[in-house]
């Protein structure tokens, strides 16, 4: 077990409103998480934003101190020694103000440098990870002058260089054009194959995690409401598919089948989104196959764009949790 | 007059709902029957809390604590920072420079219609001079680290095994030496308007540095103090004000509690050491206590600094 967390809880405290800035109420970031992750594997932490995904991180890189709860990471207790951390796991914030006046080259040379690498060793980890990640082109150039995702592939170079037995990544590849996005997952795959390095991932990208990650936490209000392998996660939702209808124009509700789809929908709760003419509807096979026969004929289908009818993703695994906010302990348990 | 829409994203489960016209075209989801593959040989990868340590690295499971990497040490590490943030200097301040050295000699312009020689010359050349250490290493770092700390750039450092001591000497250091071509300038500028004997001058090899630390130091700590980046600013630019006008202004007319004030200023004793080296015959012992001032609020400051940065990096 490479990371264990037990029971993790973290209150931001109530803000005062001042002028211009009106008061908030207290937070509860982390509401008691518990989590483990196994040597060499993909981890993800899933959820929306402000669902505690960075606050969780934070807490297990040591740079903040939960209230309650344990965080061991390789064997040591990371609440008693935070500067362990940094012994301990390479991490990627979100944050680049610290690099971004730098060039690429020195940023990863600096970084490995402070990673306590002598300068030799520092030399060749820059050189190597900048071939590897493809940034030779721009190695010579500052931060902020680069593109937000060749900033960002910057960034993720000074977090891989000198050896880390845990890679904490916030966001990775937010801003990457697909070229980077597949260099950065080489890269840790390499290290996952080669030396056993486990890696921990805060994404908001469904597509990405059902492509990256062995297991994922999905997280919503500091709370994990579900933790499997993407495969097992869809299992839940299994018995729906999703429809989506994009009408031409106004979505024909003076159509009875089309009122009577939508109705049905609305009362199932299980429209995902409908913003006029944009539907997502998440249905039973047999229900999305009769809503198609509807659409596609008859006077509907005049009023029909297109439709698009997709296996569950983990963006539905998500709505389908969070949707069904109480029953959503109960299915997670069984 | 209707194109026939268009179906994608049945991937993995073909025919699942066997909806005419369905045409199985996978783009909608590249790679996600693969994952389901991965991920099912995954060990130990079931249950919410995954506590199926079996499958697990045996030898990690107890309590047995994996090697910690090595510290950077505190030299290296100093070294590394000052380099890094030398390099800065050619992106970012290289602009400010010449507005410390233009503001400085400006001001030396200014005072030269009010001033005629003597000791209130004096005091202008060095006031001038080191209102050019307090611009860039108190103004400009309090800015550079209240950016830091207020933007979340501080994690970089804190999640890097590096001492805090270290970061904040790189970069105090690294501000200091952004003031040595404008501070030298306006000190020798200063010395051909007022016409001041320039044989002393080298008295700033040792004023700018030991001023330097101090203001960075006071600059340092008071932008990872500030519980905002617009007071951090607010502090740099006020302290930078009273380094112009404690600094530069002849202190023989200042009122009581002003000088008291000026009293108070690091700057000051830079300021004074380097008008005393004026002086035909300087009084040696004069000018080495008020350096002696400027180290020892040097030593105070950046250890308050390093304390400051310890406080803002783990929250």
């Amino acid at each position: 077990m490479v990371c264990t967390v037990r029971g993790l809880v973290k209150t931001y405290p109530a803000a005062r409103g001042r002028r211009g800035a009106p008061a908030t109420p207290a937070v509860r970031a982390s509401d008691g998480i518990d989590l483990d992750v196994v040597r060499g594997e993909v981890f993800g932490l899933l959820g929306p934003n402000g669902a505690g995904k960075s606050t969780l991180v934070r807490q297990l890189t040591g740079l903040l101190r939960p209230d309650e709860g344990q965080v061991r990471v390789l064997g040591h207790d990371l609440v008693r020694h935070p500067e362990r951390a940094a012994r301990l796991l390479g991490y990627l914030g979100q944050d680049s103000t610290a690099l971004d006046e730098l060039t690429v080259a020195l940023a990863a040379e600096t970084t490995a440098r402070l990673r306590g690498l002598e300068t030799r060793a520092a030399r060749a980890e820059r050189d190597a990870v900048i071939e590897e990640l493809g940034l030779g082109e721009v190695a010579g150039r500052p931060l902020r002058k680069l593109s937000g995702g060749q900033r960002r592939l910057a960034c993720v170079a000074a977090a891989l260089v000198g050896e880390r037995p845990l890679l904490v990544l916030d966001e990775p590849t937010s801003g990457m054009d697909p070229v980077a996005r597949r260099a950065v997952w080489a890269a840790v795959d390499r290290r996952r194959a080669e030396r056993g390095v486990t890696v921990v991932l805060v994404t908001h990208n469904v597509i990405e995690a059902e492509t990256v990650l062995d297991r994922v936490a999905v997280l919503d209000r500091g709370r994990v409401i579900a933790c499997d392998t993407p495969a097992g996660l869809k299992a839940l939702v299994a018995d729906e598919v999703r429809l989506e209808l994009v009408w031409r124009t106004e979505p024909p509700l003076e159509v009875p089948e089309v009122a009577a789809l939508w109705k049905s929908a609305e009362a199932a709760r299980a429209v995902g989104g409908a913003s006029g003419r944009r539907w997502t509807l998440r249905l039973p096979p047999d229900d999305a196959r009769a809503a198609i026969a509807t659409v596609t004929g008859g006077p509907a289908f005049a009023a029909l764009d297109d439709f698009t009818l997709a296996t569950p993703s983990l963006e539905d695994v998500y709505i389908a949790l969070g949707g069904r906010a109480e029953g959503a302990e109960g299915l997670v348990k069984a | 007059m209707s194109v026939m829409p268009a179906v994608s994203g049945v991937s993995g489960v073909p025919g699942a709902t066997g909806v005419p016209g369905v045409s199985g075209t996978s783009a909608g989801l590249p790679g996600a029957s693969g994952v389901s593959g991965a991920s099912a040989g995954l060990p130990g990868a079931s249950g919410v809390s995954g506590t199926s340590g079996a499958s697990g690295d045996a030898g990690d499971v107890g309590d047995m604590p994996a090697p910690l990497a090595a510290r950077a040490r505190l030299f290296p590490a100093l070294v590394a920072v000052y380099r890094a943030q030398l390099s800065r200097a050619r992106v970012a301040r290289i602009p400010l420079l010449f507005v410390a050295t233009f503001q400085s000699v400006g001001i030396m312009i200014l005072m030269r219609g009010v001033v005629d020689g003597g000791s209130e010359a004096r005091s202008v050349v060095a006031g001038s001079s080191v209102l050019v250490v307090a611009f860039v290493a108190l103004n400009l770092l309090a800015q550079y680290f209240g950016q830091l700390r207020a933007s979340g750039g501080l994690d970089h450092y804190a999640t890097l095994p590096v001492p805090p001591s270290a970061v904040v000497l790189g970069a105090a250091a690294a501000y200091a030496s952004f003031t040595v071509p404008g501070t030298a300038v306006t000190a020798v500028m200063g010395s051909v308007l007022f016409q001041l004997p320039m044989t002393n001058l080298w008295i700033l090899l040792a004023v700018i540095p030991l001023s330097g630390a101090a203001l960075a130091g006071l600059g340092a700590a008071l932008g990872l103090l500030a519980p905002r980046q617009e007071l951090a600013t607010l502090c740099g630019q006020l302290g930078m004000s009273a380094a112009l006008l404690l600094g530069v202004l002849p202190a023989a007319r200042m009122p009581q509690v002003v000088s008291y004030a000026r009293d108070l200023l690091p700057s000051t004793y830079g300021v004074e050491a380097l008008a005393r080296s004026f002086d035909g015959q300087p009084d040696w012992w004069v000018v080495c206590a008020d350096l002696g001032v400027c180290a020892g609020v040097a030593v105070v400051s950046l250890a308050a600094a390093t304390w400051a940065y310890r406080r803002a990096a783990v929250r």
